[in-house]
Protein backbone atom coordinates (compact mmCIF):
# COMPACT_ATOMS: atom_id res chain seq x y z
CA UNK A 1 0.00 0.00 0.00
CA UNK A 2 1.13 3.55 -0.64
CA UNK A 3 0.75 5.81 2.42
CA UNK A 4 1.59 9.53 2.03
CA UNK A 5 3.93 8.76 -0.84
CA UNK A 6 5.75 5.89 0.91
CA UNK A 7 5.33 2.14 0.42
CA UNK A 8 3.91 0.43 3.48
CA UNK A 9 3.23 -3.32 3.50
CA UNK A 10 -0.32 -4.17 4.52
CA UNK A 11 0.13 -7.44 6.41
CA UNK A 12 -3.53 -8.30 6.94
CA UNK A 13 -6.86 -6.80 5.83
CA UNK A 14 -7.77 -3.88 8.04
CA UNK A 15 -10.36 -1.13 8.08
CA UNK A 16 -9.36 2.51 7.70
CA UNK A 17 -10.29 3.43 11.28
CA UNK A 18 -8.01 0.76 12.79
CA UNK A 19 -5.25 1.63 10.36
CA UNK A 20 -5.31 5.32 11.39
CA UNK A 21 -5.32 4.40 15.08
CA UNK A 22 -2.38 2.08 14.52
CA UNK A 23 -0.50 5.01 12.95
CA UNK A 24 -1.28 7.09 16.09
CA UNK A 25 -3.42 9.50 14.11
CA UNK A 26 -6.19 11.45 15.85
CA UNK A 27 -9.22 10.49 13.83
CA UNK A 28 -11.16 13.75 14.38
CA UNK A 29 -8.22 15.83 13.09
CA UNK A 30 -7.56 14.01 9.85
CA UNK A 31 -8.82 14.15 6.26
CA UNK A 32 -8.25 10.98 4.22
CA UNK A 33 -8.05 10.60 0.46
CA UNK A 34 -8.22 6.97 -0.68
CA UNK A 35 -7.33 6.33 -4.33
CA UNK A 36 -8.08 9.96 -5.16
CA UNK A 37 -11.43 10.15 -3.34
CA UNK A 38 -12.09 11.87 -0.04
CA UNK A 39 -13.57 9.51 2.57
CA UNK A 40 -16.27 10.81 4.94
CA UNK A 41 -15.41 10.22 8.59
CA UNK A 42 -18.51 8.04 9.10
CA UNK A 43 -17.16 5.58 6.51
CA UNK A 44 -13.74 5.00 8.12
CA UNK A 45 -14.89 1.83 9.90
CA UNK A 46 -16.55 0.31 6.84
CA UNK A 47 -13.67 1.07 4.48
CA UNK A 48 -11.48 -2.01 4.11
CA UNK A 49 -7.95 -1.33 2.86
CA UNK A 50 -6.23 -3.34 0.16
CA UNK A 51 -2.54 -3.67 -0.63
CA UNK A 52 -3.11 -1.88 -3.95
CA UNK A 53 -4.56 1.24 -2.26
CA UNK A 54 -3.04 4.70 -2.24
CA UNK A 55 -3.78 6.75 0.86
CA UNK A 56 -3.00 10.43 1.31
CA UNK A 57 -3.86 12.05 4.63
CA UNK A 58 -3.71 15.54 6.06
CA UNK A 59 -3.53 15.52 9.85
CA UNK A 60 -4.03 18.94 11.43
CA UNK A 61 -2.56 20.51 14.55
CA UNK A 62 -4.20 23.56 16.11
CA UNK A 63 -3.39 27.20 15.49
CA UNK A 64 -4.23 29.97 13.09
CA UNK B 1 5.21 52.83 -31.16
CA UNK B 2 2.43 52.56 -28.60
CA UNK B 3 3.20 52.52 -24.90
CA UNK B 4 0.92 52.88 -21.89
CA UNK B 5 1.41 55.90 -19.64
CA UNK B 6 -0.44 55.68 -16.33
CA UNK B 7 -2.79 53.14 -17.93
CA UNK B 8 -3.55 55.19 -21.07
CA UNK B 9 -2.23 54.30 -24.57
CA UNK B 10 0.21 56.83 -26.05
CA UNK B 11 1.85 56.97 -29.47
CA UNK B 12 5.46 58.09 -29.29
CA UNK B 13 8.30 58.46 -31.76
CA UNK B 14 11.10 58.63 -29.15
CA UNK B 15 13.13 55.47 -28.53
CA UNK B 16 13.98 55.87 -24.85
CA UNK B 17 11.98 56.48 -21.70
CA UNK B 18 13.37 59.84 -20.64
CA UNK B 19 13.44 61.27 -24.17
CA UNK B 20 9.71 60.52 -24.44
CA UNK B 21 8.90 61.51 -20.85
CA UNK B 22 11.61 63.81 -19.42
CA UNK B 23 12.43 62.97 -15.78
CA UNK B 24 11.11 65.52 -13.32
CA UNK B 25 12.00 66.17 -9.68
CA UNK B 26 9.80 64.52 -7.05
CA UNK B 27 8.50 61.75 -9.31
CA UNK B 28 8.79 57.98 -9.29
CA UNK B 29 9.09 56.19 -12.63
CA UNK B 30 7.95 52.57 -12.93
CA UNK B 31 8.56 50.57 -16.11
CA UNK B 32 6.77 47.20 -16.44
CA UNK B 33 6.32 46.83 -12.68
CA UNK B 34 9.89 47.85 -11.78
CA UNK B 35 11.05 51.20 -10.42
CA UNK B 36 13.93 52.63 -12.43
CA UNK B 37 16.17 55.68 -12.31
CA UNK B 38 18.32 55.30 -15.47
CA UNK B 39 17.12 55.99 -18.99
CA UNK B 40 16.00 52.82 -20.76
CA UNK B 41 15.10 51.82 -24.29
CA UNK B 42 11.36 51.44 -24.79
CA UNK B 43 9.53 48.60 -26.54
CA UNK B 44 6.03 48.33 -27.99
CA UNK B 45 3.31 47.98 -25.29
CA UNK B 46 5.63 48.89 -22.41
CA UNK B 47 3.74 50.01 -19.30
CA UNK B 48 5.06 53.20 -17.77
CA UNK B 49 3.84 54.89 -14.61
CA UNK B 50 4.97 58.33 -13.55
CA UNK B 51 3.82 59.06 -10.03
CA UNK B 52 4.16 62.41 -8.30
CA UNK B 53 5.26 61.83 -4.71
CA UNK B 54 2.83 62.80 -1.95
CA UNK B 55 0.01 63.78 -4.28
CA UNK B 56 -3.34 61.98 -3.96
CA UNK B 57 -4.56 61.41 -7.53
CA UNK B 58 -8.20 61.19 -8.62
CA UNK B 59 -9.91 57.81 -8.33
CA UNK B 60 -9.45 56.49 -11.87
CA UNK B 61 -5.81 57.56 -11.93
CA UNK B 62 -5.30 56.02 -8.50
CA UNK B 63 -6.21 52.56 -9.73
CA UNK B 64 -3.77 52.78 -12.62
CA UNK B 65 -1.02 54.02 -10.29
CA UNK B 66 -1.70 51.34 -7.68
CA UNK B 67 -1.35 48.69 -10.35
CA UNK B 68 2.00 50.18 -11.43
CA UNK B 69 3.84 47.73 -9.19
CA UNK B 70 1.76 44.77 -10.27
CA UNK B 71 3.46 42.63 -12.85
CA UNK B 72 1.78 43.32 -16.23
CA UNK B 73 -0.58 40.56 -17.48
CA UNK B 74 -0.66 38.90 -14.05
CA UNK B 75 -2.68 41.75 -12.60
CA UNK B 76 -5.44 41.16 -15.13
CA UNK B 77 -5.70 37.49 -14.14
CA UNK B 78 -5.78 38.38 -10.45
CA UNK B 79 -8.42 41.04 -10.94
CA UNK B 80 -10.77 38.46 -12.48
CA UNK B 81 -10.19 35.81 -9.84
CA UNK B 82 -12.35 34.74 -6.90
CA UNK B 83 -10.91 33.57 -3.58
CA UNK B 84 -12.77 32.57 -0.41
CA UNK B 85 -11.06 32.83 2.98
CA UNK B 86 -12.58 30.71 5.75
CA UNK B 87 -11.56 32.00 9.18
CA UNK B 88 -10.26 35.53 9.79
CA UNK B 89 -7.81 35.03 12.64
CA UNK B 90 -4.02 35.25 12.47
CA UNK B 91 -3.87 33.43 9.16
CA UNK B 92 -7.04 34.61 7.41
CA UNK B 93 -6.72 38.32 8.25
CA UNK B 94 -3.10 38.46 7.05
CA UNK B 95 -3.83 36.37 3.95
CA UNK B 96 -6.72 38.68 3.02
CA UNK B 97 -4.44 41.72 3.38
CA UNK B 98 -1.88 40.14 1.01
CA UNK B 99 -4.53 39.20 -1.54
CA UNK B 100 -6.01 42.71 -1.44
CA UNK B 101 -2.62 44.31 -1.96
CA UNK B 102 -1.89 42.22 -5.04
CA UNK B 103 -5.33 43.06 -6.42
CA UNK B 104 -7.25 39.77 -6.24
CA UNK B 105 -10.52 41.11 -7.63
CA UNK B 106 -13.12 39.17 -5.66
CA UNK B 107 -12.64 38.20 -2.03
CA UNK B 108 -15.14 36.41 0.18
CA UNK B 109 -14.44 36.53 3.92
CA UNK B 110 -16.12 34.25 6.47
CA UNK B 111 -15.89 34.24 10.27
CA UNK B 112 -18.39 34.12 13.13
CA UNK B 113 -16.31 35.81 15.83
CA UNK B 114 -15.69 39.31 17.13
CA UNK B 115 -12.28 40.95 17.65
CA UNK B 116 -10.92 40.39 21.17
CA UNK B 117 -7.88 41.89 22.92
CA UNK B 118 -6.06 38.51 22.78
CA UNK B 119 -6.27 38.56 18.97
CA UNK B 120 -4.02 41.59 18.59
CA UNK B 121 -0.77 39.66 19.18
CA UNK B 122 -0.97 38.22 15.65
CA UNK B 123 -4.16 39.13 13.86
CA UNK B 124 -4.55 42.13 11.59
CA UNK B 125 -6.82 44.22 13.81
CA UNK B 126 -6.48 47.35 15.94
CA UNK B 127 -7.68 48.42 19.39
CA UNK B 128 -10.55 50.32 17.73
CA UNK B 129 -11.85 47.02 16.31
CA UNK B 130 -12.33 45.30 19.68
CA UNK B 131 -15.92 44.07 19.91
CA UNK B 132 -16.56 44.35 16.16
CA UNK B 133 -17.28 41.30 14.01
CA UNK B 134 -14.02 40.27 12.32
CA UNK B 135 -15.73 40.29 8.92
CA UNK B 136 -16.64 43.96 9.34
CA UNK B 137 -13.32 45.02 10.91
CA UNK B 138 -11.30 43.35 8.14
CA UNK B 139 -13.51 44.49 5.27
CA UNK B 140 -13.05 48.10 6.43
CA UNK B 141 -9.27 47.75 6.38
CA UNK B 142 -9.17 46.05 2.99
CA UNK B 143 -11.31 48.77 1.43
CA UNK B 144 -8.68 51.28 2.59
CA UNK B 145 -5.84 49.17 1.21
CA UNK B 146 -7.45 48.56 -2.18
CA UNK B 147 -10.78 50.22 -3.01
CA UNK B 148 -10.80 48.63 -6.47
CA UNK B 149 -11.64 45.06 -5.49
CA UNK B 150 -14.98 43.46 -4.55
CA UNK B 151 -15.12 42.26 -0.98
CA UNK B 152 -18.07 40.30 0.33
CA UNK B 153 -18.34 38.72 3.75
CA UNK B 154 -20.55 36.57 5.90
CA UNK B 155 -20.66 36.61 9.69
CA UNK B 156 -21.46 32.92 10.21
CA UNK B 157 -19.97 29.79 11.75
CA UNK B 158 -18.85 27.38 9.03
CA UNK B 159 -20.19 23.88 9.54
CA UNK B 160 -20.28 20.83 7.28
CA UNK B 161 -23.94 21.68 6.65
CA UNK B 162 -23.30 25.12 5.12
CA UNK B 163 -19.97 24.56 3.29
CA UNK B 164 -21.72 23.74 0.01
CA UNK B 165 -23.80 26.92 -0.19
CA UNK B 166 -21.11 29.24 1.21
CA UNK B 167 -18.15 28.18 -0.93
CA UNK B 168 -19.66 27.42 -4.32
CA UNK B 169 -18.05 29.07 -7.36
CA UNK B 170 -14.58 30.11 -6.16
CA UNK B 171 -11.25 29.54 -7.94
CA UNK B 172 -9.51 28.88 -4.63
CA UNK B 173 -10.76 28.11 -1.14
CA UNK B 174 -8.45 29.01 1.72
CA UNK B 175 -8.73 27.21 5.07
CA UNK B 176 -7.58 29.52 7.85
CA UNK B 177 -9.23 28.17 11.00
CA UNK B 178 -7.59 27.76 14.39
CA UNK B 179 -9.24 24.61 15.72
CA UNK B 180 -7.76 21.34 14.35
CA UNK B 181 -11.09 19.50 14.28
CA UNK B 182 -12.69 22.40 12.39
CA UNK B 183 -9.76 22.40 9.92
CA UNK B 184 -10.15 18.67 9.22
CA UNK B 185 -13.93 18.83 8.94
CA UNK B 186 -13.73 21.81 6.58
CA UNK B 187 -11.20 20.11 4.30
CA UNK B 188 -13.32 16.94 4.17
CA UNK B 189 -16.52 18.86 3.34
CA UNK B 190 -14.92 21.29 0.87
CA UNK B 191 -13.16 18.46 -0.96
CA UNK B 192 -16.35 16.39 -1.03
CA UNK B 193 -18.46 19.17 -2.58
CA UNK B 194 -15.76 20.82 -4.70
CA UNK B 195 -13.29 18.09 -5.76
CA UNK B 196 -11.97 20.24 -8.63
CA UNK B 197 -11.37 23.41 -6.60
CA UNK B 198 -7.91 24.09 -5.22
CA UNK B 199 -7.85 24.25 -1.42
CA UNK B 200 -4.99 25.88 0.51
CA UNK B 201 -4.79 24.88 4.21
CA UNK B 202 -2.44 25.43 7.15
CA UNK B 203 -1.15 23.21 9.93
CA UNK B 204 1.62 23.95 12.43
CA UNK B 205 2.77 27.53 12.96
CA UNK B 206 2.76 28.01 16.76
CA UNK B 207 5.75 29.10 18.85
CA UNK B 208 9.07 30.57 17.75
CA UNK B 209 10.77 27.65 16.01
CA UNK B 210 12.82 28.23 12.88
CA UNK B 211 11.12 30.20 10.13
CA UNK B 212 12.61 27.71 7.69
CA UNK B 213 10.61 24.79 9.09
CA UNK B 214 7.46 26.32 7.62
CA UNK B 215 6.90 25.05 4.10
CA UNK B 216 4.22 24.45 1.48
CA UNK B 217 3.41 20.89 0.38
CA UNK B 218 0.91 19.37 -2.01
CA UNK B 219 -0.81 16.69 0.02
CA UNK B 220 -3.72 15.36 -2.01
CA UNK B 221 -5.22 16.13 -5.41
CA UNK B 222 -5.88 19.91 -5.38
CA UNK B 223 -4.90 20.28 -1.70
CA UNK B 224 -1.95 22.36 -0.53
CA UNK B 225 -0.90 22.58 3.12
CA UNK B 226 1.41 25.21 4.63
CA UNK B 227 3.13 25.05 8.02
CA UNK B 228 5.66 22.91 9.86
CA UNK B 229 2.93 20.21 10.18
CA UNK B 230 3.72 19.54 13.84
CA UNK B 231 3.84 22.59 16.11
CA UNK B 232 0.30 23.03 17.40
CA UNK B 233 -0.82 25.75 19.78
CA UNK B 234 -0.81 24.48 23.37
CA UNK B 235 -0.07 25.76 26.87
CA UNK B 236 3.52 27.01 26.75
CA UNK B 237 3.56 27.20 22.94
CA UNK B 238 1.44 30.15 21.95
CA UNK B 239 0.65 31.61 18.57
CA UNK B 240 2.91 34.54 17.75
CA UNK B 241 2.80 37.04 14.93
CA UNK B 242 6.05 36.14 13.10
CA UNK B 243 5.44 32.43 12.41
CA UNK B 244 1.70 32.92 11.91
CA UNK B 245 2.45 35.63 9.35
CA UNK B 246 5.13 33.49 7.66
CA UNK B 247 2.55 30.73 7.31
CA UNK B 248 -0.07 33.22 6.07
CA UNK B 249 2.52 34.43 3.54
CA UNK B 250 3.05 30.84 2.36
CA UNK B 251 -0.69 30.41 1.90
CA UNK B 252 -1.11 33.75 0.11
CA UNK B 253 1.82 33.02 -2.23
CA UNK B 254 0.50 29.53 -3.04
CA UNK B 255 -2.88 31.09 -3.81
CA UNK B 256 -1.17 33.62 -6.09
CA UNK B 257 0.78 30.87 -7.87
CA UNK B 258 -2.34 28.76 -8.38
CA UNK B 259 -4.31 31.74 -9.69
CA UNK B 260 -1.71 32.38 -12.38
CA UNK B 261 -1.64 28.70 -13.31
CA UNK B 262 1.43 27.38 -11.47
CA UNK B 263 0.46 24.17 -9.65
CA UNK B 264 3.87 23.29 -8.20
CA UNK B 265 4.54 24.41 -4.61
Amino acid sequence: MKFNGKQLPLLWPTNLLDFLKLQNIQVDRVAVELNGKIIPRESFFNTILKDSDTIEIVCFVGGG
Amino acid sequence: MTVYLNGMPKNISEKTLFSAFPKKENTIVILNGFQISDDTELKENDEIYIIEKGVLPCRNQLEAMMSARHTPKIHKILKNSKVAVAGLGGLGSNIAVCLSRIGVGNLFLVDFDIVEPSNLNRQCYYIKHIGMPKTEALKGQLEEINPFINISSKNIKVTKENVKELFEGFDIICEAFDNPEAKAEFLISAKTYFPDTKIVCASGMAGYGSSNDIKTEKKMKNVYVCGDFETGAKPGTGLMAPRVMICAGHQANMILRLLIGINEV
